[in-house]
């Protein structure tokens, strides 16, 4: 062999094992069928009703499990993407439904639909998957109990297409609740077949997607990302435009960013405010911001011990507050200001603005009545959230100093967070609620209700407002829930269990080529309405 | 040599066990409580209860520690809250990812650092010798996460050189067939050429990244190892007998060099695998450093316990790896 020609066949050689391509990237779907979506964290589970289950744990309930009925969609103000109406309802598994005469009873008709295992679905699965809510414990009977649905008798499987959920009292948050992320229905006859003796099937459920849902999961590396693939027999809505959806975990922002601006990923949930002003401004992308419904920044203060105590000084540090300052440099503008309100409330909307203002003349008269010589204390904010809610501490602390009020910051790492909330002795919180049946008795009956709840932060006793709260919660007359409605508000307005800072806004930001998007109050992304222009 | 490898592995068993104590007790006085943070933020007294029970909190801490000991006995290390999967599992595929990456900082550190720090002994006070200061500096200096920001800022989003810092693979591709978790390996392996410059390409930025902040303290080691090795009667004896000046640089002086360097190279590899959080975090490399401090945050203990273990071992066969290769660089180590 001449050395020209050993040269030009041991190359050859070399080269051979790059050409070899794999044959299934001609199959896969191409990129206009595929959405790339970058997020911090992923789900932690599969199961949105098992224990400890993760924020993100709400889009595989939403986007791979069916419920009876969802929210139905209303457009945004601006033309951009879609919201939803609490108080309309459209089929989801379940074609039609219809109140008993009594009220006490709905029975339910489901449409002919098949889970991702083929097999079709039938009363008894929804009966099971209900059941295991209202059973398994932790915040799936928690979420549950909050529309009175609490034991099992309350679900029956009349036929195979006919099922029928009994009240234990009558409660307008019942119907609402079934559109919810935990309420969705399992193939229970594949969980159980796998559930090893455990009745609820905790460990398969938890790994595995057992639904009937517009998308299956294809592959989940937890950590690293999770890739959904349409699933083509969908029953329960229009099939979605995209084919394949890969949600891939990026842990610093900055770099979610850079992956949008530069058009590698399509979608960016959750990012600093600071980034999406940005991207608003600079216009190169499309940034949707919905207000949170029943969604507010706070500062809760301990009524039950501390300095705090004294509802002037809660009245001062309201008047003290830097409304302003909080919502340019800690939000960026991205919230809706909840200060200024002239009066006492004139309407139900939840949140709605508190008749403060900053005003130290007013917050220097309340505190010389109340506390003259001022007092040293702490603020508590979780780590977690320490973008938005170290900046609002900083401006507090700069806030009350002339009031004699000295503030030391508290910042800790979320599971100690949540055992010095379930404590209830810290004197100031800095932390978000938001509620997914936007009510406000709901929000009420979480953060002030004498039930003590864990987000009931400033340990609040009030049993006028609790009588107003549950009065409101159970009553059908429209005059008398607005009545009470604004009772409590006004309550909570005087009594300052907490100072509303600002309602935030749930942001997300896009590529201008894709469209359809779809706000829920879980405030996952859902893949079935997501559309992508070549 | 075989010997002294097992004698050494022997000695390392007292520090394994206080290892696995010290965590066991370290993990247990941290002051969140993993039941209430899992149980999520609407839960109830029963719901805590129950999932208190479920991870074995309820018990004596000794129940607890013989629970955990049996555990590990049987390679089980217990199952991570956070991610829901076992911990065992997940060290086993993001230890390739760190490994890979780290070795490829490391092994572009040496290579720019060796040269550069030779360079700068040999031509003190030259052009070169600065240079040398300079980067070193710089490389301390500079934080890890600001240079890798930078990086990307600029190869990636301004110049568009770097693919996507979207991780260990672009999302259109699929991994390599699993053998050694190392990508690069794993796509020669299966051939697949497409794969294999695609996981390269996502490597460079977070190694470039990683070799700036490694290669100061290389340089600054391998210069002054350099210049003592130099100034040292035997180089001079050489230089006196008239050998070469290859000879006397490479041979003498680099060789005897050499003992500082790798006790220098095996610290930082140890530092960087499980310390370059930042690095993974930029770049979403799905790392064990991120995995070990998010598992923290959440009072996540069976990962923060596998994580220490990991790396303690981990430790101590680099130690003897380097202990051994003493051996190979310097006759006097073997006889003793």
């Amino acid at each position: 062999m001449k050395r020209r020609a050993f040269l030009a066949a041991s190359a050859g050689t070399i080269a051979a094992p790059f050409v070899a391509r794999r044959e299934a990237a001609a199959q896969s779907p191409s990129r206009a069928e595929t959405l790339l979506l970058v997020q911090e964290y992923g789900p932690n589970s599969m199961d949105m009703q098992g224990l400890g289950a993760s924020q993100p744990v709400n889009g595989v309930a939403l986007n791979c499990y069916d419920r009876l009925v969802r929210f139905k969609r209303v457009p945004l103000p601006d033309g951009q993407g879609m919201t939803f109406t609490l108080n309309e309802l459209e089929p989801e598994l379940a074609e039609s439904w219809q109140t008993a005469s009594d009220g006490m009873s709905v029975t339910f008709k489901l449409r002919d639909a098949r889970f991702h295992s083929g097999r079709p679905v039938t009363a008894k699965d929804v009966k099971w998957s209900l059941d295991r809510a209202v059973s398994i414990g932790g915040f799936a009977t928690t979420q549950m109990a909050a529309g009175s649905m609490e034991k099992p008798e309350q679900f029956v499987a009349v036929d195979d297409k006919t099922f029928r959920i009994d009240f234990i009292r009558k409660d307008k948050l019942l119907m609402p609740n079934l559109g919810v992320t935990i309420p969705f229905v399992f193939d229970s006859e594949l969980a159980i077949r796998n559930a090893a003796g455990d009745p609820w099937a905790k460990e398969y459920l938890k790994n595995n997607v057992a639904g009937s849902g517009a998308f299956k999961v294809e592959s989940w590396k937890p950590g690293t990302e999770t890739i959904y693939i349409r699933n083509d027999d969908w029953a329960s809505g229009p099939k979605p435009a995209m084919r394949r959806i890969i949600t891939r975990d990026i842990p610093s922002p900055a770099t979610r960013r850079a992956l949008l601006e530069r058009g590698d990923a399509d979608v960016s949930f959750g990012l600093p405010p600071k980034d999406f002003k940005d991207l608003a401004e600079i216009g190169k992308v499309q940034v949707i911001g919905v207000p949170v419904p029943n969604g507010i920044w706070y500062a809760a203060m301990n009524t039950a011990t501390g300095p705090y105590t004294d509802v002037r000084v809660r009245q001062a540090v309201a008047w003290a507050m830097p409304y302003d300052k909080i919502m340019q440099a800690a939000l960026y503008g991205r919230g809706v200001p909840m200060w200024g309100a002239k009066g006492p409330p004139t309407t139900t909307a939840w949140p709605q603005p508190f008749p403060y203002d900053t005003n130290m003349e007013k917050a220097k008269a309340l505190m010389q009545q109340a506390a003259p010589g001022g007092f040293s204390t702490s603020v508590l904010f979780d780590a977690g959230q320490a973008t938005i809610a170290e900046p609002i501490a900083v401006l507090i602390k700069e806030a009350l100093a002339p009031l004699g009020i000295n503030v030391e910051l508290n910042k800790v790492p979320g599971a100690n967070f949540r055992g010095e909330l379930a404590k209830k002795t810290a004197p100031m919180v800095i932390n978000r609620f938001a509620g997914w049946l936007d009510w406000p008795d709901y929000f009420f009956f979480w953060n002030y209700h004498g039930n003590n709840s864990v987000f009931n932060v400033s340990s609040y006793q009030n049993p006028a407002l609790d009588r107003l709260v549950d009065a409101a919660r159970f009553t059908s007359d429209q005059a008398v829930y607005a009545e009470n409605v604004k009772a409590f508000i006004a309550m909570a307005q005087e009594q300052l269990p907490a100072v509303p800072l600002a309602q935030p806004l749930h942001d997300v930001a896009m590529l201008k080529t894709i469209g359809g998007y779809q706000f829920w109050p879980c405030r996952e992304p859902d893949f079935r309405s997501f559309t992508k222009k070549a | 040599m075989l010997r002294t490898t097992f004698w050494r592995l022997g000695t390392a068993v007292p520090s394994v066990v206080g290892v696995i104590i010290v965590t066991f007790l370290l993990t247990r006085v941290l002051p969140g409580d993993p039941a209430i943070y899992f149980a999520g933020p609407v839960a109830s007294a029963q719901a805590i209860a129950d999932i208190r029970r479920q991870l074995g909190l309820d018990q004596p801490l000794w129940a607890q520690f013989l629970r955990y000991v049996g555990d590990l006995v049987h390679g089980n290390l217990g199952i991570s809250l956070n991610t829901g999967q076992p911990v065992l599992a997940e060290i086993a595929t993001r230890l390739p990812a760190s490994a890979e990456l780290t070795l490829c900082g490391l092994l572009l550190a040496v290579a720019i650092a060796v040269p550069l720090g030779v360079l700068a002994a040999l031509r003190q006070d030259s052009w070169i010798d600065h240079l040398c200061r300079v980067v070193t500096t710089a490389g301390v200096s500079l934080p890890v996460f600001f240079t890798g920001l930078l990086a990307v800022y600029v190869f990636y989003y301004v110049l568009g050189w770097a693919p996507a810092p979207l991780g260990r693979l672009d999302s259109f591709l699929s991994e390599p067939p699993r053998a050694t978790g190392f990508f690069l390996i794993d796509a020669l392996l299966a051939r697949d050429g497409e794969v294999f410059f695609a996981a390269l390409g996502q490597l460079v930025l977070p190694a470039l990244t990683l070799a700036v902040f490694a290669l100061a303290p290389l340089a600054r080691i391998t210069r002054a190892a350099m210049l003592t090795a130099l100034a040292s009667e035997f180089v001079r004896t050489a230089r006196a007998a008239g050998l070469g000046a290859r000879t006397v640089v490479f041979t003498y002086a680099f060789r005897n060099a050499l003992l500082p360097l790798l006790t220098t190279i095996g610290m930082v590899f140890s530092f960087l695998l499980g310390a370059n959080v930042l690095v993974e975090k930029v770049f979403a490399w799905p790392g064990i450093g991120s995995y070990a401090v998010e598992a923290l945050i959440a009072s996540d203990f069976a990962p923060v316990q596998g994580f220490v273990l990991t790396m303690a071992i981990l430790y101590i066969l680099l130690n003897l790896l380097i202990d051994l290769l003493y051996g190979l660089v310097d006759p006097r180590m073997r006889a003793a």
